[in-house]
């Protein structure tokens, strides 16, 4: 036997599927029984069988600081990770709850501004806010959606329960590899579809296309839908050119398109054709040098006068990002309350304003118990792990937080759950977050489970794959 | 269709045939030699002229030793021309083209890079250069067939294929280039060796039939003894066999046929198809063919300029599709 789960032992963390050692939960048991059923041999030819699927998929992502290595092969550990159905159901609808507010709250803040009228939310936070768009103020895009595509990170604490850890607006990445996860254990552990229902996820693509498609400005049986992306050196561009070959879009870059009498078109081998939605990957800021940063070659030129003329869908609208800030963050369990008037299904996590007089002192004198986060950094850049940091990286934040507490906000660490992982001839705990992605347009849709990221190394809580993180297979499965 | 799409999709066509004609030219190079008496004075460097790296291999090499000839074709990185820089070129226009060619040829174009990548080495033994060479000719006529059989014939597919038909015939006129003039002035100097050489003289036209798989069809087809006023008119008018420039000129417009504002590049094409109906092939050997390759080689690059000036740069102001 190759797998022992009587030596695996998560310790004081929540593992998802071995509650204690050699007692996997229930809804793994098949799972690891299978596991264990196989020999060291059979472990390593799934193992290279996977790499080998991986390579010959290319799938892959790129890792900005290895100068010359432009695309690197996706890490993959092949244990599934395994939600039961009853949980992710509640959760789906606590991610589809979290959507609708955060919207209804954009398009306040770009229109009446309710929510600070009537004090729920000072006005001054997104007067300071890095991702407000004085541009956008007085839009009204189709159906009031901004953040179309929300990609959400959840955690589980020691206790196991989901909290909500960030909200990503912007362009939130990660959707290819949750699919192409899926695929690859189609391909290396077919045997175990035999003995669960886990629910498909193939759908997101075809999701994907009809939120799209339903915000073209003239309604067409074939509106002209684009993958927008910053080009092949970008970290997401396999993603981008995933998504096109999927939903079959043209995937075009800034100088695919050009603007003309403020509408867009594409510069095709029969001259130029119009273009309705464009599904962009690009920062708000690059997306037009005329509106934003003038040097941006990215961009379209005119795009933005183009969109505020309602001639083109852009997804996510620019602006989006307002909401998707660690400080705004804070606020949403009472917007939720406010637009919705229902309470938060999914928590946030506890969180520390360093705006806030009170609360910022005892940030600073907690630092080497909190996680310290940028408010608009993404990709886990930036942050300070207190309990992993060292007496001069705290001085150091201390001195940023004094400086500018609006880009600030701070949270206890979560002792994130654990899933095994295949090493070296073992099998150990690793900590694990989840990414489901959720689709608002004329109704909401939320992938059944998410890309589950996991920090490879022992201990770490950094699991961005931007910094070394791995990836599992999500299955939701009824019990 | 994107501008830029047909254009990355027209070099991933080129890069592709450039693999493999390398490949075969290799393949057949070597075994040709094997063929020849030892001393004459075609060598390894012959094979530099014909791809036209003189420059380059001067810049790293001293000597047109095999090996050394060898790696540079094969894989030297420093050499654009190299079977694997193409191959690697290739995997790039496929890598930025996935949504727009299935799937599996993109499996299969990065699995041979792989190949290639792990199986190059500046030691290779003749017995595992060989199996190497025939597996990247073999895996890219697979690649080729999951083109035909697996994508939609529609305008991407064209210009994959106008991309190879371009370079395929773009070969075959060097190779009638290396059978008659690289190979014979290099003997003229020498009337011993000429006379010595002269039953060779077929052997190198054979190669080249072999080269290009068309041995077999040029027996059918010409029932004659294998001799250079033969097997070059074969090699440059014949329109079944599909490696002869006459046939990638005939499935050039057939491709261009599907495509819009295509007068320019079918006007290109043409010319090509005069300079080669036209020409009368015993007379040009007597004397040399080098102006006539010349001429038809540059012809055939006015092809790719006006491909690139309709369809990869559109003049933006030009009127909008309704």
């Amino acid at each position: 036997m190759a797998i022992d789960w009587k030596s695996y032992n998560p310790g004081e963390f929540y593992d998802e599927l071995i509650s204690t050692p050699g007692y996997p939960r229930k809804i793994a048991r098949i799972l690891t029984k299978y596991l264990a059923s196989l020999s060291q041999e059979e472990l390593k030819q799934r193992k290279t069988a996977v790499e080998h699927a991986i390579k010959s998929m290319g799938i892959s992502f790129t890792v900005y600081s290895e100068a010359g290595n432009i695309d690197r092969q996706w890490p993959f550990d092949l244990i599934p990770r395994i939600i039961a159905e009853k949980e992710w159901n509640r959760t789906s609808e606590g991610l589809k709850q979290r959507q609708r507010a955060l919207n209804c709250f954009i398009h306040d803040v770009y229109n009446e501004g309710k929510i600070f009228k009537d004090k729920i939310l000072p006005k001054e936070l997104i007067r300071k806010s890095k991702n407000f768009r004085k541009e956008c103020v007085g839009m009204k895009p189709l159906h009031n959606v901004w953040a179309h595509i929300c990609g959400t990170d959840l955690i589980r604490d020691a206790d196991g329960t989901f909290y909500v850890l960030e909200d990503n607006l912007r362009v939130p990445s990660g959707v290819s590899y949750m699919l192409e996860n899926r695929t690859v254990t189609k391909r290396v552990f077919p045997e175990l579809f035999e003995n669960y229902d886990i629910q498909p996820i193939t759908e997101y693509p075809n999701q994907l296309f009809e939120t799209l498609a339903a915000i073209s400005p003239v309604p067409k049986d074939y509106p002209e839908v684009v993958v927008l992306t910053p080009g092949i050196y970008n970290s997401a561009y396999f993603e981008h050119s995933f998504l096109a070959q999927q939903m079959g879009c043209e995937l075009v870059q800034g100088s695919d398109l050009v603007v003309e009498d403020d509408h867009v078109f594409m510069k095709t081998i029969a001259g130029l054709a119009p273009v309705d939605v464009i599904y962009r990957r690009i920062d708000d800021l690059f997306l037009d040098p005329e509106a934003f940063y003038p040097d941006s070659a990215l961009g379209v030129p005119g795009l933005m006068r183009a969109w505020l003329k309602g001639n083109v869908g852009l997804v996510n609208a620019p602006g989006a990002g307002v909401a998707d800030d660690k400080v705004i963050y804070t606020f949403v369990p009472a917007m939720i309350k406010y637009y919705l008037g229902e309470e938060a299904i999914i928590p946030n996590v506890p969180s520390y304003l360093c705006t806030d007089k009170k609360q910022c002192d005892y940030v600073l004198k907690n630092l080497h118990k909190l996680v310290v986060k940028p408010a608009n950094e993404s990709g886990g850049y930036g942050m300070l792990i207190g309990p992993q940091s060292t007496r001069k990286q705290r001085e150091e934040f201390a001195r940023k937080i004094k400086a500018n507490p609006r880009e600030f906000m701070a949270q206890p660490l979560i002792a994130l759950s654990t899933l095994p992982v295949l090493c070296e001839n073992t099998v150990e705990p690793r900590h694990v977050d989840l990414r489901p992605f959720c689709l608002q347009g004329t109704k909401s849709y939320v992938t059944a489970g998410g890309l589950t990221r996991v920090a490879m190394v022992k201990g770490s809580y950094v699991v961005n794959s931007s910094q070394g993180g791995g990836s599992k297979d999500t299955w939701i499965v009824s019990e | 269709m994107l501008s830029s799409v047909a254009e990355r999709v027209y070099w991933l066509g080129r890069y592709l045939e450039r693999v493999e004609n390398a490949a075969r030219l290799l393949k057949i190079y070597s075994a040709m030699l094997f063929d020849l008496p030892r001393g004459t004075s075609v060598d390894w460097s012959t094979l530099i002229d014909i791809s036209g790296s003189h420059v380059k291999y001067a810049e790293i090499y001293q000597s047109f030793d095999e090996k050394q000839v060898v790696n540079f074709l094969l894989a030297h990185t420093e050499n654009p021309g190299s079977i694997f820089s193409s191959l690697a070129m290739a995997r790039e226009n496929a890598r930025t083209s996935r949504e727009v060619i299935p799937s599996e040829t993109w499996e299969q174009v990065n699995a041979l890079y792989y190949t290639v990548k792990e199986n190059i080495n500046p030691r290779l033994s003749r017995s595992a250069r060989y199996t190497l060479l025939e597996e990247i000719i073999t895996d890219s006529q697979r690649i080729e067939g999951l083109f035909v059989s697996s994508m939609s014939h529609n305008q991407t597919y064209s210009f994959i294929e106008i991309g190879r038909k371009l370079e395929r015939a773009d070969m075959t006129s060097r190779l009638v280039d290396v059978g008659s003039i690289n190979l014979l002035p290099a003997f003229a100097g020498k009337t011993q060796q000429r006379l010595f050489l002269e039953p060779y003289e077929n052997i190198v036209w054979i190669n080249v039939l072999r080269c290009l798989g068309a041995f077999q069809a040029y027996r059918q087809q010409v029932h004659n003894r294998v001799s250079g006023n033969m097997v070059v008119p074969f090699l440059l008018k014949d329109e079944e066999f599909p490696r002869a420039i006459g046939f990638c000129l005939g499935a050039l417009i057939e491709h261009l046929d599907k495509l819009p504002n295509n007068d320019d590049v079918k006007r290109a094409v043409t010319r090509v198809k005069r300079i080669t109906r036209e020409v009368d092939v015993s007379q040009l050997l007597d004397k040399g063919l080098l102006e006539f390759i010349d001429e038809l080689q540059i012809s055939i690059a006015d092809i790719h300029e006006e491909i690139s000036r309709v369809w990869f740069s559109p003049v933006i102001s030009q009127e909008l599709n309704p």
